[in-house]
């Protein structure tokens, strides 16, 4: 998969998960695997929400 | 065959992932659903889940996702109850009061005025706290008198929530916390957690380090309190060890995190977790 910011390969693990977030190992921007018509995509992950926690 | 169990989740992390992992293990079969694709009519219909472990990270999304779904007669876990006295620190230290929870001392003021003038009488420091956050943010040590106005002339101007003023006494303690995780009637792990370079909070989300901590009777006992005040199943209790009152508890997590509790204590509680949601089903 290329890196939408920085056209970097990037390679999810063997067990990666829809919803899963991956950081381009190049630029370090962080993307959602998303599943699309032709297996998983890369969308931009949603930055740390203000009510995030645990 | 389905288990009838899921997993509601916003952003898969390592530990909505090693849930997923723990149930594959024990060749159980959980449905994981993004809740940013859940769509639930709020009428008679029968709902297809029948017990859901509550993973979402984001506070709203989780409140009303139990609601809907419990409302519907899902088996949710931790319940609606639990979302929202955990949820919220002023409505889970007043549980604890009345549970009879050693505490910080704890004020709240609905003006700034009130606020300082509470400072002025109980004396700084005191910390202040959102009622409804997590991971340390906006959380503010108030030193002194001018340190206090300008963050809260700064909150007035902020969403409502922020003009609640939850002050809680800055207690003396050891640079540390403890984190300890409830799964039903039992603490089945707990770690200390060191403040990370420069900071005064404990949050590992701040860079805190975390280190295996023993087991007490004591804390055991408080900890049994704690989940019985907020209703909780799994939750996360955060302790802190008072010089003066010895252990009080602060904070209960009801989506809690532990992959630093699994990493520094080897205690494999995503399968507790699975074998608790496996058992509690109706």
């Amino acid at each position: 998969m290329k890196c939408p910011e920085c056209d970097a390969t990037i390679t999810p693990p063997k067990d990666v998960m829809e919803g899963e977030i991956i950081t381009c190992p190049d630029c370090g921007a962080s993307f959602e695997l998303a599943k699309g018509s032709s297996g998983f995509e890369l969308k931009p992950a949603q930055t740390v929400g203000e009510d995030w926690g645990q | 065959m389905s288990s009838g169990l899921s997993i509601l989740y916003d952003t898969i992390r390592w530990e909505e992932k090693s849930l997923f992992d723990a149930a594959k293990k024990t060749g159980v079969n959980v449905e994981m659903v993004d809740c940013k694709n859940l769509f639930v009519s709020l009428d008679k219909t029968k709902e297809k889940f029948e017990t859901v472990i509550q993973r979402c990270v984001s506070y709203y999304r989780s409140l009303h996702s139990t609601a809907a779904l419990e409302g519907k007669g899902v088996n949710v876990i931790n319940s609606l109850n639990t979302s929202i006295f955990a949820g919220n620190k002023l409505f889970t230290h007043m549980l604890l009061q009345k549970y009879g929870v050693p505490t910080p001392f704890s004020a709240v003021a609905f003006s700034e005025e009130a606020a300082l003038e509470t400072l002025e009488s109980k004396g700084y420091p005191m910390v202040l706290k959102p009622t409804i956050g997590s991971w340390g943010r906006m959380i503010a040590l108030l030193k002194d008198h001018d340190s206090a106005e300008g963050i809260m002339e700064s909150r007035e101007r902020m969403y409502p929530i922020y003009q609640v003023y939850y002050l809680e006494e800055f207690v003396q303690r050891p640079p540390r916390d403890i984190r300890a995780i409830m799964i039903g009637d039992k603490v089945v792990a707990a770690i200390y957690r060191y403040s990370g370079d420069g900071q005064w909070k404990t949050n590992m989300a701040l860079g805190g380090k975390a280190e295996e901590c023993k087991i007490t009777k004591e804390m055991e006992d408080i900890c049994i309190k704690v989940k019985n005040a907020v209703q909780g199943q799994i939750v996360g209790v955060d302790l802190m060890e008072s010089k003066e009152k010895g252990l009080v508890v602060h904070e209960v997590n009801n989506t809690t995190e532990y992959k630093n509790t699994v990493r520094v204590t080897g205690v494999d509680i995503p399968a507790l977790m699975i074998d608790y949601a496996l058992k509690s089903r109706k």
